[in-house]
């Protein structure tokens, strides 16, 4: 990795300059992370006095149950549909933007806005509109004739977390189209033109390639997000159910691990998950490295 | 705009109508139910205002249940967690950022690489070996255990790491001439140079610190730390009865209110600083 080509010549002071932050990195990070994997391999005696070495009990047995599975599967489906919904919505907003020149600063602030709400807060907006009780929406679907009841109903519980979760992350997709799109240069597009190519040709065949880098980046962001930063929205509004229909991976952990105190089968799902951000972390860093090159 | 299609420019309105009206959607309402007083709102959602808007405020401002400390004290958690996030998150940042660029020692890739981890080690994954050491510190309940564990950054020293390598040379060689040593150098060039990074960084670690729910959750069980977040999610997690929703969206917007304003009110500075963290 490169420094600069001149440098101080201090044995000290770097090391001073480092230590708060690697301090907390290995006390918060490293030392608890390196925890949860010694104790996925253990089982402790139900005083917590003594602890005994398991091997690969908890993997397999998670692998075995179907409960753990069934959150897999709805982990899976939850983070295609928000990060689908979102992508196609924000880059349709995006496009637009771009072509609406004068009005873009004013459309661009009533979009990103939302980029600052927490997700408790955003699963609570949406709780109240999707209310059995008096919310609007669920008003509006009684009028089509859709009974409505997430509290009841598994499947409209998806939907409801799938919503909430999507409807905030458009503003931070939003923001990286336009600024790709911004990055595209005027002179392709107006070759484009010149050769005859409407605008809905030049974007499908001009504009959305030259994208792919953002598209990729925003990819990864997005599952990210649903996989982890939407347990806000889900301990706000459904806390899982019901019947486990919107019990997402992250969600699960903190459950067996804090409520019901099953710290193995915790630990062994909390590696699982650590795995998976280490993997989606470097195919990442990975492509970036590559786009850095040409 | 490359050449002049009507009804696309008019499509183009509409798309962008329809969208701000779905994003709004949700707040409109929230704000409206705001306005109203509780038996109204347990009859059916308005969709105009009333005239309960001052008292909804006082209501929540003064709202203080059994299990819940008063709202305005979750207000000042809230703000003090956000704050000390914010800034001690850039400072720890810019401090390693500038000992990986301008010095070279034992162990710089080991560190950085240390610092690259934390990338991959959100909260939500490590969630009871943390709370174990923050507990073994004797941390719990305190403003400590709640900012301390999550103001290592390696978004924030990338960012700075990255606006370094831009700083020309000459400065440094030319600071080192006039006989200013490493920290001189720091406090009197680079810092007033990142200025406007470390703006940008303030609102999105800001926020970042503000909408914390989970962490919060695990290590305060005393009311006096309870956060903005939590309390939220405790007024509308009631089951059994029927929600006070007048008080519940006041608080909810009253909650989304100073990072809202802070993004809308400095957009520039926000998405530069987005869009550069990230990148």
């Amino acid at each position: 990795m490169e420094s600069k080509r001149t440098i101080f010549q201090s044995k000290v002071l770097p090391y001073f300059l480092l230590a708060p932050q690697l301090v907390v990195t290995l006390i918060f990070f490293i030392w608890p992370a390196s925890q949860a994997v010694r104790s996925s391999f253990e089982r402790a005696d139900p005083f917590g006095l003594s602890t005994q070495f398991v091997g690969l009990t908890h993997y397999l047995r998670l692998l075995q149950d179907p409960l753990y599975l069934a959150s897999v599967g709805r982990t899976a489906l939850f983070a295609v549909a928000v990060t689908a919904i979102v992508m196609v919505v924000a880059l349709t907003l995006a496009v637009a933007v771009s072509r609406a020149v004068r009005t873009a600063q004013a459309y661009t602030t009533l979009l990103v806005w939302p980029y600052a709400v927490s997700p408790v807060v955003a699963g609570i907006l949406w709780w109240f509109l999707f209310n059995s009780a008096t919310g609007i929406l669920v008003y509006m679907l009684r009028y089509v004739g859709i009974g409505w009841n997430h509290n009841l109903n598994p499947t409209q519980a998806m939907i409801f977390i799938i919503v909430a979760a999507a409807w905030k992350q458009i503003s931070y997709n939003f923001l990286f189209f336009v600024a790709g799109l911004q990055s595209i240069p005027n002179s392709l597009i107006e070759a484009a033109a010149i050769d005859g190519a409407g605008p809905f040709k030049r974007f499908r065949t001009i504009v959305f390639p030259l994208l792919s880098p953002t598209t990729f980046f925003l990819f990864i962001i997005n599952v990210n997000y649903v996989m982890f930063d939407t347990f806000g929205i889900i301990a706000a509004t459904t806390s899982g159910g019901p019947n486990q229909a919107t019990n997402i991976l992250v969600y699960k952990v903190y459950q067996d691990g804090f409520v019901g105190l099953n710290l193995g089968a915790s630990s062994a799902q909390s590696v699982i998950l650590m795995v998976f951000v280490i993997l989606l972390t470097f195919v990442q860093f990975r492509f970036v490295e590559r786009q850095v090159q040409y | 705009m490359v050449e002049n299609r009507p009804f696309l420019n008019i499509l183009t309105h509409l798309v962008l109508i329809a969208g701000v009206v779905v994003i709004a959607f949700p707040v409109y309402v929230a704000v409206i139910a705001m306005t109203h007083s509780q038996t109204t709102l347990s009859l059916a959602a308005p969709l105009l205002p009333g005239g309960e808007l001052v008292a909804n405020i006082v209501a929540v401002w003064n709202f203080d249940p059994p299990g819940l400390p008063p709202f305005w004290l979750m207000v000042l958690n809230s703000t003090v967690m956000a704050l000390i996030i914010m800034a001690s998150k850039i400072v720890i940042s810019i401090l390693s950022a500038y000992a990986i660029v301008y010095f070279r020692f034992p162990f710089r890739m080991l560190s950085f690489w240390l610092i690259f981890i934390t990338l991959m080690l959100p909260v939500e994954v490590r969630i009871i070996p943390t709370y174990e050491v923050v507990a073994n510190l004797g941390m719990l309940n305190s403003y400590w255990g709640l900012t301390v564990p999550l103001i290592a950054s390696a978004t924030a020293t990338f960012l700075f790491r990255q606006f370094f390598m831009t700083v020309p040379d000459e400065l440094m060689e030319a600071a080192r001439v006039d006989g200013a040593g490493p920290i001189r150098f720091f406090r009197d060039i680079l810092l007033p140079l990142s200025r406007t990074n470390i703006a940008a960084l303030c609102i999105i670690l800001f926020i970042y610190g503000w909408v914390q729910y989970l962490w919060p959750l695990l290590v305060t069980t005393r009311e006096e730390h309870f956060t903005l977040m939590m309390g939220l999610r405790q007024m509308a997690g009631v089951r059994e009865i029927e929600p006070q929703w007048n008080i519940i969206m006041t608080a909810v917007v009253l909650a989304m209110l100073p990072p809202v304003l802070i993004v809308v009110g400095m957009q520039k500075l926000f998405v530069k600083g987005l869009v550069e963290t990230e990148k």
